[in-house]
């Protein structure tokens, strides 16, 4: 069985004295001493970017030469996917140890008003069915919310709930971009981006790098940490980056990764001790749980209630301050992990979680347009 | 069309490729056109070379109604786009036209808080190029 042996983040979320690539050398090299492996010894590298062969690209930089290699890009879920597929070369040895990596200097370089995703892509072919109406990033997630809001009377206090307790989880995370405590109050009273959603309900804008390095557990056995072991995975998309292909806007691809990766995993949501789900908005969590079957569809605004997704809640969720909280540098994806896996071997720090041995991540990508779910246990069973 | 404030740049226009050219040509003349299957009968957008439902390539353009309900829709309030800067606040909605297909559109002529899930809307066509009008939705009272 696949193992994930080392993970890392660079110290986002601010690196103006860096290119993408460096911030990705920085998250892989730490990585790597994190697993106690040398470069040498790295035969099998994955990367997602927004440019075809990015992950070639990437090799050249570092002076790699793997036998394999991925750049499959699903958007803010490509990093579970990439550690599907590496977990799959291990397993059949075509690769021993895959280093998978995120960089991004965003925030450094083209500043917050990417936020809202400008007008978006050029008005041709496909795109250009969403393209020419002045939509943003934000409407298309606030357009779910509007809708889950009418036809369940999901409230923006519910929403909010969500992004009060991401950043109580960023207060004490030392790198979390924005780290004061907010009250329901203080979300519902930022300025409306897109309604329903407020500038509080929206991810941050980051600089940041993370990664991990996935080998066998045989590999692992004598490494620096113990493993956390890759139990199931499995992906899926509702449609592209046009939000009227997504045939109901409030069901995404989790409903249908997540099932199957806790059937491949052979466990029940119950057995799951902490969470690490996509927070590119608040509805996305919200919409995530639904879909994943932590409540029924329509349920999800009384489930946050009350804490649940606090650290020392019943569901542990996002314990690092999430991308609402602590830092989103465009694809999120693989900081889920590092933060499930650190959980996992009792390195949560102030938030860690009490007996944490199995782990859901979840990652969303693109326009609520795909899934991607890893299942990881501390023990390989 | 209304003079544009200083500093905008009007509204992006759709660039027709050979699939969507139908679409838009349709909409020089003031008709809101959906491809239709032969085989199946599914009713689709965006315009495609197969139907997405029997995978067929036996498909026409048929001309709708017009008119649909408001699924979904959110109100601009930022977007640094020229384009768009200077109509904000400004409603962007999905509509299920009554001929089954879903849209992205503007909801236009009445206050943006005004415009509510479930309303019916019907097509009005604001020109944008030579190759194109955008059709944008008004209420149908």
């Amino acid at each position: 069985m696949a193992v994930i042996a080392g993970v890392a983040t660079t110290d986002y979320p601010h690196h103006p004295e860096l290119t993408e690539l460096g911030v990705h050398a920085i998250a892989a090299d730490r990585a790597l001493a994190d697993a106690g492996i040398s470069w040498d010894d790295v035969d099998g590298y994955a990367s997602a970017g927004f440019f075809p062969m990015h992950a070639v690209q990437l090799c050249e930089y570092f002076g790699l030469n793997p036998s394999y290699l991925d750049e499959t890009n699903t958007g803010g879920s490509s990093f579970e996917v990439l550690v599907e597929h590496a977990a799959h070369a291990i397993d059949r040895g075509h690769a021993e140890v895959v280093l998978i990596t995120y960089g991004s200097v965003q925030l450094s370089q083209m500043g917050r008003r990417l936020g809202t995703g400008g007008s978006g892509p050029p008005p041709v072919g496909p795109a250009a069915a969403d393209a020419v109406w002045g939509n943003t990033l934000v409407g298309n997630y606030a357009m779910a919310a509007a809708r889950h809001q009418h036809d369940y009377g999901t409230t923006s206090e519910q929403l909010a709930e969500i992004a009060v307790t991401m950043r109580d989880h960023a207060s004490v995370n030392p790198l979390a971009q924005y780290r004061d405590p907010i009250t329901i109050d203080d979300v519902l009273s930022s300025r409306l981006v897109a309604d329903p959603l407020h500038m509080l309900d929206c991810c941050v804008i980051s600089d940041g790098g993370a990664a991990c390095v996935v080998t066998s557990d045989e590999r692992a056995r004598d490494l620096r940490k113990p493993p956390a072991h890759i139990l199931g995975a499995a992906h899926a998309l509702t449609h592209h980056l046009n939000i009227s292909q997504m045939p109901d806007i409030n069901l995404t691809a989790a409903a249908q990764s997540g099932p199957l990766a806790l059937k491949r995993a052979g466990i029940s949501l119950t057995d799951v001790d902490v969470l690490q789900v996509y927070d590119s908005f608040t509805i996305t969590v919200l919409l995530t749980l639904e879909d994943l079957g932590f409540c029924g569809k329509g349920e999800g605004g009384a489930f946050v209630e009350g804490g649940r997704l606090r650290w020392d809640g019943p569901l542990p969720t996002n314990t690092d301050g999430g991308g609402l909280s602590s830092c989103h540098p465009g694809m999120r994806g693989m900081f889920l992990i590092v933060e499930a896996v650190r959980q996992l071997r009792g390195e949560g720090t102030a938030r860690q979680v009490a007996d944490a041995e199995v782990a859901l991540v979840h990652g969303t990508g693109g326009m609520l347009s795909t899934g991607a779910t890893l299942i990881l246990g501390s023990h390989a069973s | 069309m209304t003079e544009l404030p200083e500093g905008a740049k009007p509204r992006v226009a759709p660039i027709p490729d050979a699939e969507s050219e139908p679409f838009w040509s349709g909409t020089l003349a003031g008709k809101l056109l959906v491809q239709e299957c032969s085989v199946c009968g599914q009713r689709q957008l965006y315009g495609r070379s197969l139907c997405t439902n029997c995978h067929s390539a036996a498909l026409t353009w048929i001309e709708t109604s017009g008119r649909g309900t408001i699924y979904s829709r959110t109100i601009i309030r930022q977007n640094p786009s020229r384009s768009f800067k200077h109509l904000i606040p400004f409603v962007v909605a999905l509509i299920d036209l009554d001929e089954g297909p879903r849209m992205m559109s503007n909801v236009v002529g009445i206050p943006a808080e005004d415009v509510k899930i479930g309303d019916r809307v019907r097509v009005t066509f604001e020109p944008v190029s030579d190759a194109a009008a955008l059709p944008l939705f008004e209420l149908d009272r």
